[in-house]
This record gives structure tokens, C-alpha cells and sequence, in this order.
């Protein structure tokens, strides 16, 4: 869809945009209430909830008064109701800040200032500097006489350097005076929202001189939420409006994730809905019969002589009502609240707080609990393993090898002038994109948007060619001391598929021309004049990434005038192509990029962040696979792999290869890497297969089965020279295989992978925030990713399986009574329990404990970070599943008998007043479910005891109180109770007889048939004096070596989840058990001594 | 030589200022650091905790068996007894005791087994008899009993089917009252009466704000005997008397939550010597027949913890047993096969696997 804009005609210009009138919000005023609603509703819980209040209104078959479930149903929705508002309301705030901003722009030939929303596209818009760009803008005027801007774009993409925007060539030169005359015509693609790529023309109309077409890039825009930089004013017409805007395309609200926790919770409360249904069902019949066979003779109840239709529905109705509090309405609204706490924790984490680059942890999404079931880590290798600062490590040049910038050798030859070694200089300063700026002081500095051609652009000014100055269309270089002025003909630019940067120049004072270019090795040899050595330099190439360095070769190519004229003209001609320009572009790149003469190459070395190897093998032994995906070569690859413990040495590890230059030798490759596999599963050793892009593509096309049977069977995998999209394919693959999936990366060529993966992890680094930005979540080092994953995913999932299963357990046992109580009122779906205290229970008495719960740690951090294997459990799913579900729902059936069988003995005859029996046996839930929470609390905190027992008194006070009421049932009841001594030995009874068997029981569990969590709580108490601990491993742990254990590498996942994972590991071998001495105190005492 | 560089001067410098950092503030519960004590289960606390449970649990249940015992209690069951021995069916028993004609005035002897202590509580106690089903237990207007007439026709509407009569509405209404027990009793020892206290055996919570100063209207009990044919429910009520004080209502409407219940039908205000011999003369008029209940007449004395119950006491007995021995098996076992807490030889991956 093509777009035309007439420049500054509003007449002509009328058709169809929108304004500039920005709305992110979700609501209006008019349609919150309807909107919100059934946004709510659209959630099979609330539906269901909905269904039951209605049933409620029907007073036939309502049990309890309506409020008991209208009550919580309106207080969840209105919590959720008033997030959401806030949250819009924030949103609504923003907008109209943003709508009612001041510009000024050019109406009728007069300056006027208007509100940024009613900007419309035609329109001249002036800025003036540090002003925020209202919508997208081409650019027409600066206040630069080369025509040059500088903008910030960082809240577009996130990168924080600035970029040089120019003027399209026509309007260079434009006065101010005539900017307000200008006329024009631009077309230009639809709105879209590629924030990298603008495809237009531009045609100024007479009398502007210069009208004919040229063509617009995204260098000649000015986006919204960019901000004007070192530049007096700016001008520029508007393009895209309001939500067209290349921002307003490009947002759109994330879809929730869903964690495996909320997975289970879901198939949970299924599996209690069909039993609810089951018992529903079972009672409704036994209440019919015993109304037909009992119930009429029962002359005071007066059943009636003629029965409606509908009268043998009555009671199955009534027991769905009875047993509807069997799914606990809160449990929604205190999962969301704990979730988000958990969120809080990780924002408000010092030690995941880099100091250095002054960024937090961020949790954007709620999905802490998935951090903890993590099986399988995908990471990006530059800027996430490493720390993407490049520094020029070596060199090679003709042949001669040059250590860093002080080589005296080097030095010497940049002194002497050697003609290869000053070309190899200028290329490494002058091909790129690099903008020196200098401050104040005279201080010159280098922005640059690649890490890669800063190292250049300084390692030459080190060796004394020292780019001073940039324009749009000139470079200065300041070589040994002498200017060289060159102007910039043209630049080819860098893309992913081209993989190599060029740029022609010519030389102002002997107007030579030349292109200078660097890209990778594969690539640049490909190009070459016929007939030059090769070898030698790839010999280099080979000893630079084996040493773990980036390497980049440099090459050369004079250009005759007359060859360059015929090929510039193609060139204008698919750089003004709106259709296709990019692909149209590269191929006439291809023919000027050839004949090249090779110079030499360098090496660039990424140091290794600090603490990687250390999180890696601490991930790992946590039972954690990691997958290594790369685009750097494949030698960089495996050396980097190495260095960070991803990769094991022979004889522990060993990395088997699929590649080819064909497809039947990736497949023969691909074969040969699985027999081995396959053979070594049995024996202990690391292994890993390391594939490269090509064949990675060929086997995921054609041998989708193998290559998957191989993920399966690799504990570590290498993918190097792959593309964003195969990044995100990888993801997928295992995600199919049921795998939960992290990915963690750094730049924006690891957005879709984060985006597909179940977690995805961002970096915040120097490749700028657009990673961060679509993860869900961000921090600035790779190491925290082990806190993240160990302390608060490990956390976070032990505190939501505890708050989900003890929410069904509270519902379940207070129903069970329900269920009870009908078998001797007749079956007839009487409720033993009143109204207001049904309501009460779950959003009164027993809410806050069990949130506060989200402050209880099983084991230290210290002691899951020494002994990271304990994640197995989360990963195994073992605190939530059927079976630990069967534990509680069989403690809240034994409960609810205690509680009932107590009572109704103790309060029998003379005492068995309903509202009284009725207060006893909630009085009997209420501290049973306090001890269940206190015997289940590892760890208390003030907090958890102010709550738990707290919550206690706040029921005996809020009873107390309604007991001086007399408007509802409940008058006097509590008050008189409370006095009885009955009530007290009665309470106590049922405390004791429902908490000894339980905590028996677990104490058996706990001293007999300890879980890996109970001995690391006891070994915990025994060296609460600590031994273990090392007075600097509190933030990167203690570096065990290398020992990984293994785990089964053919674990499927789908049974796995009941079944006890942990019990014995299948494969170890005799050294495994020699290094289950490291636990040992001696090992650790001498661990000690070594580190001291 | 920089004509194309930007004008340094303008350039602005850091947009916050330097102290401004985005470090998150430090504090113990941000970094969930707050000091927390870990109880744990070990053997030494374990066994402890079921000792002293069972040697505080114990002794309470012996001091509740205690009282239990010390409760007297004549118990006497009299619906079958109360009904001429030629009534041998049970249709033929409805049908005695629906006949309004008959006087159904039975004679029961007492023995008093133990010296009594006044208060004696007399109570009736019902079997089989559901006053918490749920077409019952609702069936009552607690605005009707508290303002009569000041009740609307909505307030009454979960009486029904004893909501109005004849269009009138009924105060009060519902099941609840309609079925009032009435039968009675009288006491006397070898021909002398023993009074019978009626006064204050309701709640006094329920004489003064649950029921107000209302008199009965349109009872259908009060209605002449088979009238329009419809069957009368239970005793009728005193017409000049506000509900407030006719506290065998207010008893009655004190719904119990089990099929067994018994009710507070009087106190004997005077000790009863051990083998008396107390006749009680009742009138049987309260129809169980239909639904097989049964009827009993109690006099109890009372104890510390209530009537007589020993369920208390001999729970508490067997949990504290429970618990002591618990703690001495616990005890045991770690004397006899000590397991060393947190030996990590247990963990799984330290285990020596089974060769497969």
C-alpha cells in the first residue's frame, strides 16, 4: 500500500489519515464496566463462579444466604477491575500528556503552536533541541548547513547512541524562509512498524530547484519519541500520525504467558469440579430417595403432596451450591497478588543489581514460578556470555602476525609507512559508521552503534590514524599526525545476510577512489582478485578463533573512475526502489564488492563476563541443559564454549560435529553424531554436538526426527552461524518436545527466540535494551541468571505449589463438613455453617496467613546455590502434582472428620444448638487450618507469626464484635462460647487429634524417608556455625570445578511428573561417588584452607 | 577541519543528575533477609511435644471423665409406654394420638438412683427428628418474631407453607413454630407436687432481641380440632402472652443441628434423695409415631463442663495415651537405629546408583 503526502497542503493532504491523537489505553469510560466484565468472564473460573451466584438468587434451592458467594465474587472482580482501571487510567495520563504537548508548526505560512494531537500528516513540524519528535517525521531542514541532525532513539529501539539523521538532498541548503514556502510531494510505503527501514521518495515541487525524485531512507526520518540531540532546531513533514506511527504500529499488548504451575492448578481444579460434580450427584439422589422414603413421613416438614416438575432437581441443585465453595474463589486473587510480590523480589534484588551499569533486575512478567521448572537454557554467546566489549587483540597483516597496538613491530611499520599496513589502517578507520565527538574539554570520543567498529576505529587511533571528523558526506583523518580529508561516496551497508560493511571513498587531494571493506572470513574470500594467497591469512583466521577472538578480515579495492560512475548510477537507481530495496540493493552491492584485495585480518577479543563459567556449571549441575546459539564462527564458537564450562574437555566431554557441504553429508554427518551418541549415553561423558547454521537449516528441514532424537540426547548443544528465526525454530523444537525453555540474549537478533521461549531473559547491555525490552525478564550480567533461576524461581515455585494446594485444602475442608453435616440433616443441602462466616472464611480468616507464606524460604539461598541439584525437584513438578494434591485433599477430608466428629459428639444433646454446634465446628477449621500453615511454614518471620497467629485473634475479636449485634444470626453466640469451658477443651481436642497424626507422620517422613529438601534443611541446622560457606562466594558461589552430574538424558517429561525422579539417577559412575565427598566436611574444610 | 561535528557547547550533558541510581534500597524484607527461625521436626523436639501433650492431655480427660460421672441422670423413655398396650401398629398409634377426643394422660414412676442437686434440668428429648432439614430450618421470619405485624408479606415469605391462614398472615409463621412439642410433664413425690421452674430456659439474648413484644395472630394450632381438615402441628400458644415470653417457643425455635437433640423443659428447684421414687405424669399428645421417633424424659443434674458426656473425657484419655505412646515408639526407634540428621549420603545424586 503506497502512501502519498502533498508537504505543508493540508487541502490536499485531507484524505483519510488520522490524526495525531495517540490512545494506548484499553477502556473508555463508557465501556470499562461491560468491557471489563467480559474480558473477567472470559475465564472458565469466574464463569463458573458467576453461574453459582446465579443459582443462588434462586431461594428454593440457595442454601446459605446469596452474599456468601456475591460477596467474594464482587470483591475478586473489583480487585481485578480496579487494577486494570489504574493501570488504563496511568496509560490515559500518559497519553494525554503526550496529546496535549505543545508544537509548533507551519499553518497557512505562519508559525503557530498547536497541541501535538492535532498534528496532521502534510504538516511542517519545527523542534528545537532535547524535544521529543511528536510523530514521524522526513526531514526537510536542520539547523546544520551540511544538513545533519542528531537524534536519540533509545525509547524506540533502546539503543542510547546517538545516530546522525540527514537531510534528503533537495531541501539541503534550504533557508529558513524558504522552508516555509516548501512545496513537495513524497510517496512512501503504508504504516508499518520497522523501526530499521523507511522506503520513499521525494519530489519537491517548482520553484525549488532541484525536482527530481530522490529517495528516502530511514537516515532521513525523524521518528516519534526520538529525541533531538546537539542540534538548535530541526524540521521535517509529517508522514505517519497517531497509531500509525512506526511506535504506534510496532506496540500491542504482550499475550499472558502461562506458567506450568498455572497449568497444573488448571487441570487441579478440573479434576475437583468433576468430583464436586460426582459428589453432586451421589447426594442429589440419596437426598430423593431419602425424601421419598423418609422425608414424607416427616409430617413437620410438610413436603408438599403434589411435587412440580423440577422438584427432584431441588436437591441436586442445592448440593452444587453447597459444594461450589469446594473451588476456592480466592484463589485466583491470591495467586495474582503473591505472583506479583514475587515480581517485587526480583526488581528489588541487590545482589542481581549491576553496580556498573546501574541496572536492576526487572521482572516484566508475573512468571517467576517458571524460572524454577527451567530444563533446558538457550543463550545468545556475544553480549550475553561475553562481555561485548571488544577490545583489538591481534592482527594480521600480509601474512605477518601483530600482537596488539604496542607491538613495537607494528609500530615500526606504521612509522615507516608500509603501504599494506596503512591501507589495513584506513580501513579500520574509515569503514564504518563511527561518529567522533568531541567534548568540552577536547576530549575526543567515538559513538558507535557496533562494539566491533569502535575497538577498530580506537585501535587505529592508537597506532596514530585517528578518525577526527565525520559528515555526511566527508571524513577527516588525522594520519601520523597529517590531515586527510576523504569524501564519502557511498556506503554499503552491513547486513546480517551480507555480512560485510563497505564504503567508497575518494580522497580528497588525489581524488583516488577506493572501497573499503571488512566482513567475515568466509565472505571476503569469496570476493577476491583471482589468484592471491589465501592461505596464510586463513591460517591466521584459524589461530585467532581458536585463541576465542572475533576475527574480521580487512580488504581493499581501487576503483577506476569511469567503472564507479556506471555502477553509482545502478545504485541510486535500487536505493530510490520502494519495492524490495534491501534485496535490490545487495545485488548491486555484489558487483562492485569484488576483485578485493585481501590486507589482512584482525582479531578482536569479547572478554568473558565475570562469573560465567561459574553460573553455567552451578546451572547445570541443576540439572539445567544448555544450548549455545551463535552467529559467530564456529572455532570462536567451541573455544568460548570451552572457557565457560559449557564445553567439558576430554576426557569428560567430548563434542561430536554434524556438518557437510552437502546435504547427503549433513545427513551421513547427522547419522554418525547419533550412533555415538547413542553408544556414549550409556558411559559418563559430556557429551555435545556442535552444528553449524547451514547444516542446522538442512537437518531441521529434512531430518526433523534425528535432530530432535539428538536434542534429546545432548546435554549441551552448539549452534553457531545461525539466524534469529532458526534461534527461535531451535526454541520451538523443544518446546514441542515439552520441554520448558529458557532463552536469554542481549540484541535484538534474540528477540524471537526470547518471545518463543516459555521465559525469556533479556540482557541489558550494549546492544542497547531492545532484548531487555521483549523479555520477561532483564537484568545487566548473565551470572544473576543463576539467582534468578536457583533462589527466586526455586522460590517462587515452592510458595505458589504450597498457596494453591492449601487454598483447595481450606475450601475442601470446610465442604467436606458441608457434605458431612448432610447425612444428618436428612440429606436435604442444609448448611451447617452460616452465611456471613462462609464468606468471611475465604477472604477474611484465611487469606493473609497463607499469603505471607510467600516469605518462607525451605532452605537457605546459600544452601540451594551449594547444592543447586534441588532444583530437580521444581523441575520434576514434585510439589504440585496429583499425588501431593491426593496428600492434602486427604488431610482435608481426615480434617473435616475430626472436626465433625468432635463436635458432634461434644456438643450432642442439650448443647446441640445449630448456631452454636455450627460456631464450634468453624472455630475447629479456622485453628486447624492456622497449625496446618504454621506446620508447614519452614521459615518464619515476624511477619509470618504476626499472621498466622494474629489472624487468629482478629477472628475471635471480629466474632466477638458481631456478637454485640443483634441483627444477625450470630448475636450473643461467640460471646457465649467463649465463656464456656466446653467450647475451650472441646477447640483443643480437635486441634490435638487433627495436628498429631499429621505432624507424626511428617516427622516419620522427615527423620526416615527424608527428601533431598529435609536433608539439606538438617545439614542446614548442623552447620548453622558456617563451614561451608567462603567469605566471597555469597554472590557467585563456590566454583566446584568442573563436576557435572549427569542426569538422564532421556528422561521423558510427559510421565515424569508423578513419578519420584529423584530417587536414583540411573547413570553415575565411580567418580560420581568420590565427588559426593565434596559434601563431606573434611572436603570442605579443605576447600577452605585452598581458598584462604 | 570539524565543520561537520556537532557544536560541543550545546551538547547536552547527563539527563540525571549523578546521584540519581536506580539501585534498588536495601532493606531486610526487599532481599527477604528478615531474621526467621526454622523450627525443625528433629527426634529431641519430637518427642518431647507428644510427651508433655500426653501428660497435660491426660489429666484433663480424666478431670472431664470425673465430671461426666458426677452427673445424674434419669432417663425415660415413654412414647411406646404412654400408648395403650391395644395399640400394637404404628398406623394404630398415629391414629391414637391424632384423636383430639381422648385424653392421653400417661403415668410414668422415677427412681432416683443418686442423691440430686438442684437445679435438676428437665428435658425432653427427641429421636429421629430432623430440625435441620433444610425445608425446616428455614422456614421461620426472624423479622416477623421481632415485630410482628411490622413484618411484611416478603419478610414472611420463607415461612411458607405456613405463611398465611385464610389469607391472614400467621404469627408466627412457619414450620418451626407450627410443630411445637407439646407434650408436658408434672412431678410429684408420693403425692406431693414438685414445682416445675419454667421461668428462664431460653437464651436471655433471644427473649430480649430476638423476639419482641408480639402476640400470636391466626395460629393455626389454636384452631378448633380438625377444622377444614387440616392437620394441627404442634401445641398451640397463649394468645395474651407476647412471644417474648412464651419461652417454651423460644426454646423450641432454637433449632438443633442433630437428629438427637434435647430441650429445656423446666428446672426442679429442690434436691431429690437418692431412691425416690418420683411420678411423672406426662401428656402425650406430641405425634413421633408417624416417623417411628422416640421420646424421652430427662432429669439431669449438671457439672463444670455440662451434662453428662463422656466422649470428652475419654478422648482426651486416648489422645494423651496416643501421644505418649507415639513419643515413646519415637523414642525407641531413635534409640535403637539413631539416624544421623542431615546425612548427605542419602541425597540421590550422591547415591551410589544401581548398576541397571
Amino acid at each position: 500500500m503506497k502512501r502519498v503526502v502533498y508537504i505543508n497542503d493540508r487541502d490536499l493532504c485531507l484524505d483519510s489519515f488520522c490524526d495525531n491523537k495517540i490512545s494506548n489505553t484499553k477502556y473508555t469510560v463508557f465501556n470499562f464496566i461491560p468491557k471489563n466484565l467480559w474480558e473477567q468472564f472470559s475465564r472458565f473460573m469466574n464463569k463458573y463462579f458467576l453461574l453459582i451466584a446465579c443459582l443462588q438468587l434462586w431461594p428454593l434451592i440457595t442454601p446459605v444466604n446469596p452474599a456468601s458467594t456475591w460477596g467474594p465474587l464482587v470483591f475478586i472482580f473489583a480487585v481485578s477491575a480496579s487494577k486494570e482501571a489504574w493501570d488504563d487510567y496511568k496509560r490515559y495520563l500518559v497519553d494525554k500528556q503526550a496529546n496535549e504537548k505543545k508544537v509548533w508548526i507551519l499553518q497557512n505560512g505562519v508559525k503557530t503552536q498547536i497541541h501535538a494531537e492535532d498534528v496532521h500528516v502534510g504538516d511542517i513540524v519545527w523542534l528545537r533541541e532535547n524535544e521529543e519528535v511528536p510523530c514521524d517525521l522526513v526531514l526537510l531542514g536542520t539547523s546544520d548547513n551540511q544538513g545533519i541532525c542528531y537524534v536519540e532513539t533509545s525509547a524506540l529501539d533502546g539503543e542510547t547512541d546517538l545516530k546522525t539523521r540527514v537531510v534528503p538532498m533537495p531541501c539541503l541548503g534550504l533557508t529558513n524562509e524558504l522552508l516555509h514556502k516548501v512545496k513537495g510531494l513524497i510517496e512512501c510505503s503504508g504504516p508499518d512498524n520497522d523501526v530499521r527501514r523507511f522506503d520513499g521518495n521525494l519530489r519537491l515541487f517548482p520553484p525549488f530547484i532541484e525536482n527530481d525524485v530522490v529517495s528516502l531512507t530511514i537516515n532521513n526520518t525523524l521518528l516519534r519519541c526520538c529525541y533531538l540531540r546537539n542540534t538548535e532546531w530541526a524540521c521535517g513533514v509529517a508522514i505517519y500520525t497517531g497509531n500509525e506511527t512506526k511506535l504506534g504500529m510496532s506496540k500491542g499488548l504482550p499475550e499472558p504467558k502461562l506458567t506450568a504451575v498455572d497449568g497444573m492448578i488448571d487441570k487441579l481444579t478440573g479434576a475437583i469440579f468433576v468430583f464436586q460434580l460426582v459428589v453432586v450427584l451421589i447426594l442429589g439422589i440419596a437426598g430423593n430417595m431419602w425424601k421419598r422414603f423418609e422425608g414424607h413421613k416427616k409430617w413437620y416438614v410438610k413436603y408438599p403432596e403434589k411435587a412440580s416438575w423440577f422438584e427432584d432437581l431441588v436437591i441436586p441443585l442445592r448440593f452444587e451450591l453447597l459444594c461450589s465453595i469446594m473451588i476456592p474463589i480466592s484463589i485466583k486473587v491470591s495467586l495474582d497478588l503473591v505472583k506479583s510480590l514475587y515480581s517485587k523480589f526480583i526488581d528489588w534484588d541487590l545482589q542481581m543489581y549491576d553496580e556498573e551499569t546501574d541496572t536492576p533486575a526487572v521482572a516484566t512478567k508475573a512468571i517467576s514460578e517458571d524460572l524454577g521448572q527451567i530444563e533446558f537454557i538457550l543463550t545468545d554467546k556475544t553480549g550475553t556470555l561475553t562481555e561485548n566489549v571488544m577490545a583489538f587483540k591481534a592482527c594480521c597483516i600480509k601474512g605477518v602476525y601483530y600482537k596488539n597496538t604496542e607491538d613495537p613491530e607494528l609500530v615500526h611499520s606504521v612509522e615507516n609507512m608500509e603501504p599494506h599496513v596503512i591501507k589495513f589502517l584506513l580501513v579500520m578507520g574509515l569503514c564504518n559508521t563511527v561518529v567522533p565527538l568531541k567534548s568540552n574539554s577536547g576530549m575526543l570520543s567515538y559513538k558507535a552503534q557496533s562494539q566491533d567498529e569502535e575497538a577498530l576505529v580506537s585501535a587505529a587511533a592508537e597506532l596514530k590514524a585517528i578518525l577526527i571528523g565525520r559528515t555526511i558526506r566527508s571524513l577527516s583523518l588525522n594520519l601520523l599526525g597529517r590531515l586527510v580529508e576523504y569524501e564519502i561516496m557511498d556506503t554499503l551497508e552491513f547486513t546480517s545476510d551480507r555480512k560485510r560493511m563497505s564504503i567508497v571513498l575518494k580522497e580528497v587531494d588525489s581524488r583516488r577512489l577506493m572501497l573499503l571493506t571488512k566482513g567475515a572470513d568466509e565472505i571476503i574470500f569469496s570476493l577476491l582478485q583471482k589468484g592471491q594467497q589465501v592461505k596464510q591469512i586463513a591460517e591466521a583466521v584459524d589461530v585467532f578463533s581458536q585463541a576465542g577472538l572475533r576475527t574480521m578480515c580487512i580488504a581493499w579495492r581501487d576503483l577506476e573512475e569511469s567503472d564507479y560512475h556506471i555502477w553509482s548510477k545502478k545504485f541510486r537507481e535500487a536505493s530510490s526502489s520502494i519495492e524490495d530495496r534491501e534485496w535490490k540493493m545487495a545485488e548491486v552491492c555484489d558487483q562492485l564488492e569484488r576483485d578485493l584485495e585481501l590486507l589482512g585480518v584482525v582479531a578482536i577479543e569479547d572478554k568473558l563476563q565475570d562469573g560465567v563459567p561459574e553460573a553455567i556449571t552451578t546451572l547445570r549441575r541443576a540439572g539445567i541443559n544448555f544450548w549455545m546459539l551463535t552467529g559467530d564462527k564456529l572455532t570462536t564458537a567451541v573455544q568460548i564454549g570451552l572457557s565457560c564450562n559449557l564445553l567439558l574437555p576430554e576426557p569428560e566431554g567430548q563434542a561430536l560435529y554434524v556438518q557437510g557441504k552437502t546435504e547427503e553429508d549433513v545427513a551421513n554427518s547427522l547419522e554418525r553424531v547419533l550412533r555415538t551418541m547413542r553408544m556414549t549415553n550409556t558411559e559418563i561423558k559430556d557429551v555435545t554436538f556442535v552444528i553449524d547454521g547451514w547444516a542446522l537449516e538442512f537437518a531441521l528441514k529434512n531430518h526433523y526426527d534425528s535432530f530432535v532424537e539428538l536434542a534429546m540426547l545432548a546435554k549441551t548443544a552448539i549452534c553457531c552461524r545461525v539466524t534469529p528465526t532458526q534461534k527461535a525454530q531451535l526454541v520451538k523444537l523443544l518446546k514441542d518436545c515439552d520441554y520448558r525453555t529458557l532463552s536469554i540474549g542481549d540484541g535484538g537478533n534474540d528477540v524471537k527466540m526470547i518471545q518463543e521461549a516459555h521465559v525469556g531473559v533479556g540482557i541489558s547491555g550494549h546492544e542497547g535494551q531492545q532484548a531487555a525490552r521483549a523479555a520477561d525478564f532483564s537484568f545487566g550480567k548473565f551470572r544473576f541468571l543463576k539467582r534468578l533461576i536457583l533462589v527466586h524461581g526455586r522460590y517462587s515455585y515452592n510458595r505458589t505449589a504450597f498457596l494453591a494446594q492449601y487454598s483447595i485444602y481450606k475450601s475442601l475442608l470446610v465442604c467436606f463438613i458441608q457434605i458431612l453435616f448432610s447425612f444428618i440433616s436428612g440429606v436435604s443441602g442444609s448448611s451447617l455453617f452460616d452465611s456471613f462466616s462462609l464468606m468471611a472464611y475465604n477472604i477474611v480468616y484465611t487469606s493473609i496467613p497463607v499469603m505471607v507464606n510467600t516469605l518462607d524460604k525451605d532452605i537457605s539461598e546459600k544452601t540451594v546455590l551449594q547444592h543447586p541439584e534441588i532444583l530437580y525437584y521444581c523441575q520434576a513438578g514434585r510439589l504440585i502434582n496429583p499425588s501431593t494434591f491426593a496428600g492434602w485433599f486427604g488431610r482435608s477430608l481426615f480434617h473435616a472428620a475430626v472436626v465433625f466428629i468432635i463436635t458432634i459428639h461434644a456438643y450432642r444433646n442439650e448443647k446441640s444448638s445449630q448456631v452454636e454446634l455450627s460456631m464450634v465446628a468453624f472455630s475447629g477449621c479456622i485453628c486447624l487450618q492456622a497449625c496446618v500453615v504454621a506446620l508447614e511454614t519452614n521459615s518464619f518471620t515476624v511477619i509470618q507469626q504476626v499472621a498466622i497467629w494474629g489472624n487468629l485473634f482478629v477472628f475471635y475479636i471480629l466474632n466477638l464484635a458481631i456478637s454485640f449485634s443483634s441483627q444477625i444470626g450470630l448475636h450473643m453466640i461467640m460471646l457465649r462460647l467463649c465463656t464456656e469451658r466446653l467450647y475451650w477443651s472441646t477447640l483443643l481436642l480437635i486441634v490435638a487429634v487433627g495436628m498429631v497424626p499429621v505432624m507424626a507422620l511428617k516427622y516419620f517422613r522427615f527423620t526416615y524417608r527424608p527428601s533431598a529438601i529435609n536433608i539439606l534443611q538438617q545439614l542446614e541446622r548442623l552447620q548453622s556455625v558456617p563451614i561451608m560457606s567462603l567469605p566471597s562466594d555469597d554472590e557467585y558461589g563456590v566454583t566446584y570445578g568442573k563436576e557435572i552430574i549427569p542426569l538422564n538424558a532421556t528422561k521423558i517429561k510427559q510421565n515424569a511428573v508423578y513419578e519420584p525422579l529423584l530417587s536414583t539417577p540411573k547413570k553415575a559412575s565411580q567418580k560420581e561417588t568420590v565427588k559426593g565427598s565434596f559434601w563431606t566436611l573434611q572436603s570442605a574444610k579443605r576447600y577452605r584452607t585452598k581458598y584462604m | 577541519m570539524d565543520t561537520g561535528q556537532p557544536s560541543t557547547s550545546s551538547r547536552p550533558e547527563e539527563t540525571a543528575p549523578p546521584n540519581v541510581t536506580k539501585k534498588p534500597r536495601s532493606s531486610a524484607f526487599t532481599q527477604q533477609e528478615l531474621p526467621a527461625c526454622k523450627p525443625l521436626l528433629t527426634p529431641g523436639w519430637v518427642i518431647v511435644i507428644y510427651m508433655v501433650v500426653g501428660v497435660i492431655f491426660i489429666p484433663i480427660g480424666i478431670a472431664a471423665l470425673l465430671a461426666s460421672r458426677s452427673v445424674v441422670e434419669i432417663i425415660d423413655e415413654y412414647q411406646t409406654a404412654c400408648i395403650p398396650s391395644n395399640y400394637t401398629s404404628n398406623d394404630q398409634r398415629v391414629q391414637y394420638i391424632q384423636d383430639f377426643t381422648t385424653d392421653k394422660i400417661c403415668t410414668r414412676l422415677l427412681t432416683v438412683p443418686k442423691y440430686m442437686k438442684k437445679p435438676i434440668f428437665v428435658y425432653y428429648q427427641l429421636e429421629n427428628y430432623y430440625q435441620n432439614h433444610r425445608r425446616y430450618v428455614k422456614s421461620r421470619s426472624d423479622k416477623q418474631l421481632l415485630y410482628g405485624e411490622g413484618a411484611s408479606l416478603a419478610d414472611t415469605e420463607t415461612c411458607k407453607p405456613k405463611q398465611l391462614l385464610d389469607d391472614q398472615p400467621i404469627i408466627p409463621c412457619g414450620l418451626i413454630a407450627w410443630s411445637l412439642f407439646n407434650d408436658t410433664y408434672s412431678f410429684t413425690i408420693s403425692g406431693n407436687a414438685v414445682p416445675v421452674n419454667k421461668k428462664g430456659i431460653s437464651w436471655k439474648s433471644d427473649r430480649y432481641h430476638k423476639f419482641g413484644n408480639v402476640y400470636p395472630e391466626n395460629f393455626p394450632n389454636n384452631l378448633p380440632n380438625n377444622e377444614n381438615g387440616s392437620l394441627i402441628g404442634g401445641s398451640s400458644l397463649d394468645l395474651n402472652v407476647p412471644l417474648n415470653e412464651q419461652e417454651d417457643l423460644i426454646v423450641w425455635m432454637r433449632t438443633a443441628a442433630l437428629p438427637t437433640f434435647r430441650k429445656l423443659y423446666g428446672r426442679i428447684e429442690q434436691d431429690l434423695k437418692a431412691h425416690t421414687q418420683l411420678t411423672a405424669q406426662i401428656n402425650n399428645n406430641y405425634n413421633t409415631y408417624s416417623f417411628r421417633g422416640k421420646k424421652k424424659l430427662v432429669l439431669s443434674t449438671t457439672s463444670w463442663l455440662g451434662g453428662k458426656n463422656d466422649f470428652l473425657g475419654v478422648a482426651y484419655i486416648t489422645v494423651g495415651t496416643v501421644s505418649i505412646f507415639l513419643g515413646l515408639a519415637f523414642f525407641i526407634v531413635q534409640w535403637k537405629y539413631p539416624r544421623p540428621l542431615g546425612d548427605i549420603s542419602y541425597l540421590s545424586w550422591n547415591q551410589k546408583p544401581a548398576t541397571s
